[in-house]
């Protein structure tokens, strides 16, 4: 696949499609850019709407490897960016130790020279882990780096990651400053849980992913259970629309939407009637409290509809 | 320097007196980007300058505000100034016919056609806005041409010649009216609305109940965040862990006996319960309506909680909150499902700390966080203060969050004295940056300096 930046927005969202991710214009028109201009793109918005996804297919359309940081509480750099190997430091070190004849003369000499080769040695990339960040800056090949969650690291974390989004470039002390052979094209998510930094979103394209039209959802659930019946899978789509409008605790995301239509496809349903939601209800919803307000909601509307649907026949 | 760029500036200082932290670094990505970008097309123009510009959504609300007035609002104030003319609408004179624009409207909703919408809803807000002069208020405004234009959802009125209306299309048109109605509030007073309180976290509690309770609960929403990420970052720490022994000297065997690498104990995050007891009398009201979206915003943080609200009896909330999520039901449910108000009214302490001490007290734990909200004004009634005592004795820990502040306690019949040594804390809150404060204590984290 060609690794040179896209000439059009349009490109862009043709390869995201090819791959299956139906992009809005938005979503397409960043991507492209954050590969013209080199930038890293920030993509805040809802828990399921496809922030990580958009990474994957960046990935896959560009034929780049995706190399992924998943944030949690607690990550620090020894996780994510590089870390001594000590265990085999220390291992060389004795190594080393026992090869020199202890109690002989030149002992002194041997140990200073010794010593000066051996910690050049040790401290060489044959000792280092790579971690993910460090990872995507070495790489031979062009990659994807998906930093994902960020609003779970702290603070700190986030001023780490500075130099590498800005400069894609990672100083170690003991070995010197790693820079990036290829520009990866960098994805970081986060769910808006806490503010991010000004610094941090300084140095990022910004884009914000909300939930899809009743129309472009449809394309993705059709997209991925191509065998649903249309006129099934627009009902499924309303639906999943009208508990979203809801106030839930979790409202569905569209992997559920898309859940939800592979199980209807399973129990081989033509129809959504009241039965065969609130038996499936709880591939969409997944709080005690909200399954009640939707059961309550969405179920009489589907018992209304039926009303009409049998005054009529 | 070319007019667009010179445009271009104006409009991002102009973002930058509205509070969008624009840097220029952000400039030159902009006009980076715009290099790459075709700047004819509309769209891509906006959202190329948005994702440069504006990085949070409150930002891009802002964002889309000015660019209209900037980019978008000449050309169409030009054509407002000519008369209301657009080509679908001639041969009717050069005044539009307002039934032909009420069936072009239902019309357009009825296919959900978005761009109609759009555009109709701005024919719509220039030809009944004339009629009569508007009335400042949006959501006023919006009732009103909504009624003028006989607009209703399922189109119950007359079921036999028209089909019935999706309510969804009826709300996305009132959506673009009143968007339309913004603008043409800020082009006639060249002002934004005020767009961002929470950039004051100072502001003061509502002190009348009317007040804009959205705000306040925009604060809480705030507060909430930080609350959920104050957590994280007291766990995130390495400060203060204990080395566990035992696994040191396990992984020491790797490296031949000595302890290269320190093992930790894992520090457990404390997971409180936590019991709020709320007073909703009329001393308290207009901090009442605070505390209980305080309460509704905490329901969503802690797993384990338990409200209560209070005037002269006690009675327990926790299902409300667990079971509404809309504040407005639920502050409806309290007040007429609580059933807390006997005969007069009043605020009853003693009875309260009876009552809570004999029905709940023995759930009480050392783990336990009791939280009361309240003013401590008894009303001269016995305090019962020992009783107090007890259930403070019973939990882990006890606060008192007074809504007045402390010049005021003890004066009248302000009883905080007789119950403040029992507490681990007593704070005045009637500000978010106190109620802040408090938060940090709960979460073990250093005060905020006033």
């Amino acid at each position: 696949m060609p690794d040179s930046p896209p000439q059009s927005v349009a490109q862009v969202r043709e390869g995201l499609g090819q791959v299956g991710y139906l992009a809005d214009e938005a979503a397409a028109l960043v991507s492209f850019l954050a590969q013209r201009l080199g930038k890293p793109i920030l993509v805040e918005g809802p828990a399921g709407v496809g922030k990580t996804e958009l990474a994957k297919a960046l990935s896959r359309s560009t034929g780049r490897r995706l190399v992924r940081l998943q944030c949690y509480e607690g990550l620090d750099e020894a996780k994510a960016l590089y870390e001594w190997n000590y265990r085999k430091q220390l291992l060389r070190i004795q190594a080393e130790a026992t090869t020199a004849a202890p109690g002989s003369e030149a002992e002194e000499a041997a140990d200073d020279a010794g010593w000066a080769r051996t910690r050049g040695d040790i401290f060489s990339e044959d000792f280092l882990f790579t971690r993910p960040l460090l990872e995507a800056i070495s790489a031979e090949d062009a990659v994807v780096l998906l930093i994902d969650e960020i609003d779970k690291t702290d603070q700190e974390f986030e001023a780490m990651l500075l130099e590498v989004l800005s400069d894609f470039q990672i100083s170690i002390p003991e070995l010197g400053v790693i820079e990036a052979i290829t520009r990866p094209i960098v994805v970081l998510t986060s769910n808006n849980s806490r503010e991010l930094t000004e610094a941090l979103k300084r140095r990022c394209l910004y884009l914000w992913l909300d939930y899809p039209s009743v129309d472009r959802e449809l394309e993705i659930v059709r997209l991925h259970t191509p065998e649903l019946d249309e006129g099934l899978a627009r009902r499924l789509v309303e639906i999943v629309h009208m508990i979203r409008a809801l106030d839930l605790k979790k409202p569905p995301s569209i992997a559920e939407s898309i859940d939800w239509a592979r199980t209807l496809l399973l129990i081989g349903s033509d129809d959504i009637d009241r039965e065969t939601f609130q038996s499936s209800m709880s591939i969409l919803v997944k709080h005690r409290s909200d399954i009640d307000l939707v059961a309550e909601r969405v179920s009489v509307k589907l018992g209304e509809a039926e009303a009409d649907v049998h005054d009529r026949g | 320097m070319s007019t667009t760029a010179a445009s271009l500036l104006a409009f991002f200082e102009d973002l930058r007196s509205e509070g969008v932290a624009v840097g220029t670094s952000e400039i030159l990505d902009a006009f980076a980007a715009l290099d790459e970008v075709s700047w004819t097309d509309q769209r891509d123009f906006r959202e190329s300058l948005a994702a440069t510009i504006a990085k949070s959504q409150e930002d891009r609300r802002v964002f889309e505000l000015l660019f209209d007035r900037h980019f978008f609002r000449a050309a169409e104030t030009e054509a407002l100034e000519r008369g209301i003319e657009d080509e679908r609408f001639e041969g009717s004179g050069d005044r539009i016919d307002l039934d032909e624009l009420r069936e072009a409207i239902r019309r357009a909703i009825f296919e959900g056609n978005d761009g109609e919408m759009r555009d109709l809803a701005r024919l719509a807000m220039t030809a009944f806005g004339r009629q009569g002069e508007r009335s400042g208020v949006i959501g006023v405004d919006v009732q009103r041409i909504r009624r003028a234009l006989d607009l209703q959802a399922g189109g119950r009125r007359n079921d036999d010649d028209q089909e019935a209306l999706d309510p969804d299309n009826v709300r996305q048109f009132e959506r673009y009216l009143r968007r339309e109605l913004e603008r043409a509030t800020i082009e006639r007073t060249g002002k934004l609305p005020p767009s961002r309180p929470l950039a004051e976290l100072d502001r003061t509690l509502p002190t009348s109940p009317a007040q804009d309770l959205t705000a306040v609960h925009r604060a809480v929403a705030q507060l909430k965040r930080r609350i959920a990420t104050l957590g994280h970052e007291q766990r995130g720490r390495a400060r203060g862990r204990h080395v566990d022994v035992r696994r040191t000297m396990r992984a020491s065997l790797e490296t031949g006996g000595v302890p290269l690498r320190l093992r930790y104990r894992p520090k457990r995050p404390r997971r409180p319960e936590i019991y709020v007891l709320c007073d909703v009398s009329t001393s308290v009201s207009s901090a009442s309506v605070f505390f209980l979206s305080v309460l509704h915003a905490l329901h969503d943080s802690f797993r384990k909680l338990r409200s209560f609200v209070f005037i002269e009896r006690i009675s327990e909330v926790t299902d409300i909150f667990e079971h509404e999520r809309d504040f407005r039901k639920i502050s409806e449910r309290v007040s007429s499902e609580g059933g807390v108000a006997d005969v007069s009214g009043y605020t009853d302490y003693g009875r309260v700390w009876l009552e809570f001490g004999e029905e709940i007290a023995e759930d009480l734990g050392p783990r336990s966080t009791v939280i009361v909200l309240g003013d401590a004004r008894t009303n001269g009634r016995e305090p019962h203060a020992t009783t107090f005592g007890a259930i403070a004795e019973h939990a882990g820990r006890m606060f008192w969050l007074n809504p007045e502040p402390k010049l005021y306690w003890n004066y009248g019949d302000s009883v905080m004295a007789a119950y403040e040594p029992y507490c681990d804390g007593a704070f005045e809150c009637w500000t978010t940056k106190h109620l802040e404060n408090f938060v940090n204590v709960i979460a073990g984290a250093p005060t905020v300096a006033d």
